[in-house]
């Protein structure tokens, strides 16, 4: 609101999107020594990056986002370093539990691919497992340990990575919807209808759930859907469980806050706004049922907010990451399906290697966006009207 | 059939369901009490009933006429007492009553929520002992009982008087009256408050009742801190210069009242703030239609007028919902007096009570202000401070502000007004809180009781 009526930024990369992703790839740019101007359209880190249940695990990811997961759980053991603030940060472990012993074959299974990536994963069952975890009773068989898995408040870290990123000298631009994308051949150019234009010889697509616009303006297209996870959080309740808790087959995942509060997640709740999300009353109900099921010490407490967010998720659960198929020095990040918390900084840091040293250190080609070639716009570049 | 809802059976609500039972509707009329009539016209249970006079003093033959009137319209009012309405999703409301969860479908809802006390904290409120002025009420109507054999008053509004001085009509010791508002402040309210003189005289008869019983009634008051080892035992206050100390047993305070309007925002309807209210409520038309089709707005839930104003919008809410659903509306049961003269007065009650404005650059650091999340004044200041944050639900993120049991029905007013005087904005620019279900805390065992036993979870929920 205090901005000049009319003005044009010029840096070397531009990013559209100031989630957690967006945020830490021009946190690590700044630290490449990269001009970036970040525009966020309403706060930063305040949708799917700031609202999601906080898990921070790397166990349960496809092989192909375990160099990303673990690479990220460095970052995330030296967040302070990086951001200034724990950001309650615990590195708890994650309990993947089996309630049957189908589903104990099933995280056999798990570990036996990810052998020898470096996942620290460990199979528990028998009295040691159940005398460690009595709060579980008898509703599970076993379970696969993470000891290197934590969680963490995302509404604390990730604008902690915006304000880490303005501080290290990004211009980072809050409730600025970009309205127009373009290109004049040597560079993007943004323009937010409002007098603002940036323009850049680098752009970076973070804008989550909603990076399709951006995607399509430069030829590219993704089946990309929206999901909106329900969540929960209890009142505070004496401490049970020290660990961050998911169930093999899924629908539950729950962790407990040092106050005492739990926070859980599951089922499915609905837009009530193209910005925003809502539980429905039915994804309620079954949240609570799948609570009671799994968290006997719950069974007396209250709900105090139920709340749910937009997330981009793609048909194999795997992120789009990776240059664009038509404009050079495009690269897009979106679609994370529940993992963009915990992967994100390791995703922002690779984004910056790229446009820094023309490529990531890590492997990320099972993330590129050709993978869903068919789907691509057959439209000329830049010409899709800016909706109204 | 039509199902037309009603949430909240006070004035505004018992108005809009007679208006509806007599165009031959069966309204759902919902609330979260044992019995009809709200906050101000509260019933005991049967075992602690009282005369109406003894209840409701000046107010007794409107509590009366309006009891009357339901118990006459009972059979066509499907009411549902002890009943918790929450969330709100489409044409769906979802109720609790006692363990039981249930759903209901609507047709047409009356929002008629009403109001609760808003509170600007000062040193020592969250100490045992410490009430707000609805709740010291609540306990004489409802429960027949003192907060404490010696109370203090403090804050400022009309209750201040009234409860001082149905306390001391209840045999309590009030030890003082001491209200926030300026002296001059009856002065420059008089010609506002004259629109309507029957209530300003029952005004100035409590406090002229007070002042004959000896109390101590004080203006310009600053409230320093309560103190006390396991529960309040004094409280220490200033005017002017003057420092002084009152001994008690218990405090009620309080600074006027502040909507209750979750339910609105959870049904989708739009805000805006309005300057008298200081607050943001959620638009409506001179009718009471929000800007939800088929939901409509009534009584202090809207906007803070009072119970007779209430009355009036109830009535006035139901015709138009009849209008709007095609059938004929029956004429207007009494003649009410206008709006406008609803809103005069009250803009004379707000020039006789004004919020203390100086009262968030006047919070010390270590005051709380959320008790929930023992969030402090002093949080709230830094996290403006080192983060930029002008944006009450970005406060809320970063503090945890209004994030505990009370979802910030208590601390949002005190933490707005914190934020806007550290970031040097207006209250309107810091915003407000986004409601979530539920409105009150809900048992996670009677909401999985609800229904039917889970079914196996679908592949795409398969999130861990």
């Amino acid at each position: 609101m205090t901005e000049p009526a009319s003005r044009k930024l010029r840096a070397d990369v531009a990013i559209v999107g100031g989630g957690i992703v967006g945020s830490s790839a021009a946190l690590f740019l700044r630290r490449l020594g990269l001009s970036v101007v970040l525009l966020e359209r309403g706060l930063c880190g305040a949708a799917a990056s700031g609202v999601n249940y906080g898990g921070v695990r790397a166990q349960g990811r496809s092989p192909a986002q375990l160099p990303l997961a673990l690479r990220a759980r460095q970052i995330w053991s030296r967040l302070p370093d990086f951001i200034g603030i724990d950001g309650e940060y615990l590195a708890s472990g994650h309990l993947k539990l089996a309630r049957t012993e189908h589903d104990m074959a099933q995280l056999e299974a798990y570990a036996r691919s990810v052998h020898g990536l470096g996942l620290d994963l460990q199979l528990l069952s028998g009295s040691a497992f159940h005398q460690r975890h009595r709060w579980l009773g008898d509703r599970a068989v076993g379970a696969s340990w993470c000891p290197g898995d934590g969680h963490a408040n995302p509404r604390l870290v990730s604008p902690g990575f915006a304000r880490a990123a303005r501080a290290a000298g990004a211009q980072v631009i809050e409730h600025c919807e970009v309205r127009e994308f373009g290109h004049d051949g040597q560079r993007f150019l943004l323009d937010d209808g409002q007098g603002l234009i940036v323009s850049a010889p680098w752009l970076l697509n973070c804008a989550g759930a909603w990076a399709l616009r951006l995607a399509r303006a430069f030829g590219d297209d993704a089946p990309m859907e929206s999901i909106h996870p329900g969540m929960a959080v209890t009142e505070p309740v004496p401490r049970f469980m020290e660990v961050n808790v998911g169930v093999e087959g899924g629908g539950i995942y729950g962790r407990q806050t040092a106050r005492g509060n739990c926070v859980m997640g599951g089922s499915r709740g609905a837009a009530s706004h193209p910005l925003y999300a809502q539980p429905r009353a039915q994804a309620i109900v079954e949240l609570c049922q799948r609570m009671s099921e799994f968290f006997a010490p719950l069974a007396h407490a209250r709900v105090i907010r139920f709340w749910s967010g937009v997330e981009g998720a793609l048909p194999d659960h795997q992120p789009v990451i990776g240059p664009g198929t038509r404009q050079p020095q495009l690269l897009h990040a979106f679609g994370f399906c529940g993992a963009g918390f915990q992967t994100g900084p390791a995703v922002g840091e690779a984004l910056a290697q790229w446009v820094h040293a023309g490529s990531a250190a890590l492997p990320l080609a099972a993330f590129g966006i050709e993978r869903f070639k068919s789907a691509a716009v057959a439209a000329p570049l830049h010409s899709l009207p800016t909706p109204s | 059939m039509t199902t037309v809802a009603i949430v909240g059976a006070g004035p505004a609500g018992l108005r809009a369901a007679e208006q509806l039972v007599r165009a031959g509707l069966r309204p759902v009329l919902i609330d979260e009490a044992a019995q009809v009539g709200g906050q101000i016209y509260r019933q005991p249970p049967a075992a602690l009933q009282r005369p109406a006079k003894a209840l409701y003093g000046f107010e007794a033959a409107k509590a009366r006429a309006l009891f009357e009137r339901f118990s006459a319209l009972q059979p066509q009012i499907d009411h549902r007492p002890g009943t918790l309405v929450w969330h709100i999703e489409g044409r769906n409301l979802h109720l609790l009553q006692g363990e039981q969860a249930a759903s209901l479908p609507f047709d047409a809802l009356i929002l008629a929520t009403g109001a609760t006390d808003r509170v600007l904290p000062f040193p020592g409120w969250t100490l045992p002992g410490v009430f707000t002025l609805g709740a010291a009420q609540v306990a004489l109507k409802a429960q027949a009982s003192l907060i404490g054999p010696r109370v203090v008053f403090a804050g400022t509004g009309p209750l201040l008087y009234l409860v001082a001085w149905q306390t001391t009509q209840a045999g309590g010791a009030v030890q003082a009256v001491l209200d926030s508002a300026p002296a001059n402040a009856r002065r420059l309210a008089l010609p506002q408050l004259l629109a309507r003189p029957s209530v300003a005289a029952k005004g100035a008869y409590f406090l002229a009742r007070l002042q004959l019983a000896g109390v101590p009634v004080l203006r310009g008051v600053r409230l320093l801190r309560a103190e006390g080892s396991d529960r309040v035992q004094r409280l220490h206050w200033q005017q002017g210069t003057r420092l002084q100390r009152s001994d008690c047993d218990a405090i009620a305070f309080g600074h006027g009242l502040r909507s209750e309007t979750q339910l609105a925002d959870l049904a989708g309807c739009v805000f805006d703030f309005d300057e008298l209210d200081q607050a943001w409520l959620p638009r409506r038309d001179h009718a009471g239609r929000s800007s939800v089709a088929g939901v409509y707005l009534a009584g202090d839930g809207a906007a803070i007028l009072g119970a007779d104003a209430a009355e009036h919008s109830g009535a006035l809410a139901a015709q138009a919902l009849l209008n709007d659903l095609g059938g004929s509306a029956p004429a207007a049961a009494a003649p009410a007096p206008g709006q406008t003269a609803h809103r005069r007065f009250r803009q004379g009650l707000e020039t006789l009570f004004p919020l203390p404005a100086d009262w968030a650059a006047q919070a010390q650091d270590e005051l709380v202000v959320c008790r929930c999340e023992e969030v402090t004044a002093g949080e709230l200041r830094a996290c403006v401070r080192d983060t930029g944050t002008r944006e009450l639900n970005r406060l809320k993120a970063l503090t945890r502000i209004g994030m505990g049991r009370c979802q910030g029905r208590m601390c949002a007013p005190a933490a707005a007004r914190l934020l806007a005087d550290a970031a040097g904005c207006s209250l309107a620019e810091v915003g407000r809180l986004r409601g979530q279900p539920p409105v009150k805390p809900v048992p996670i065992a009677a909401l999985a009781a609800a229904w039917s036993a889970p079914g196996p979870v679908p592949a795409e929920e398969r999130d861990d």
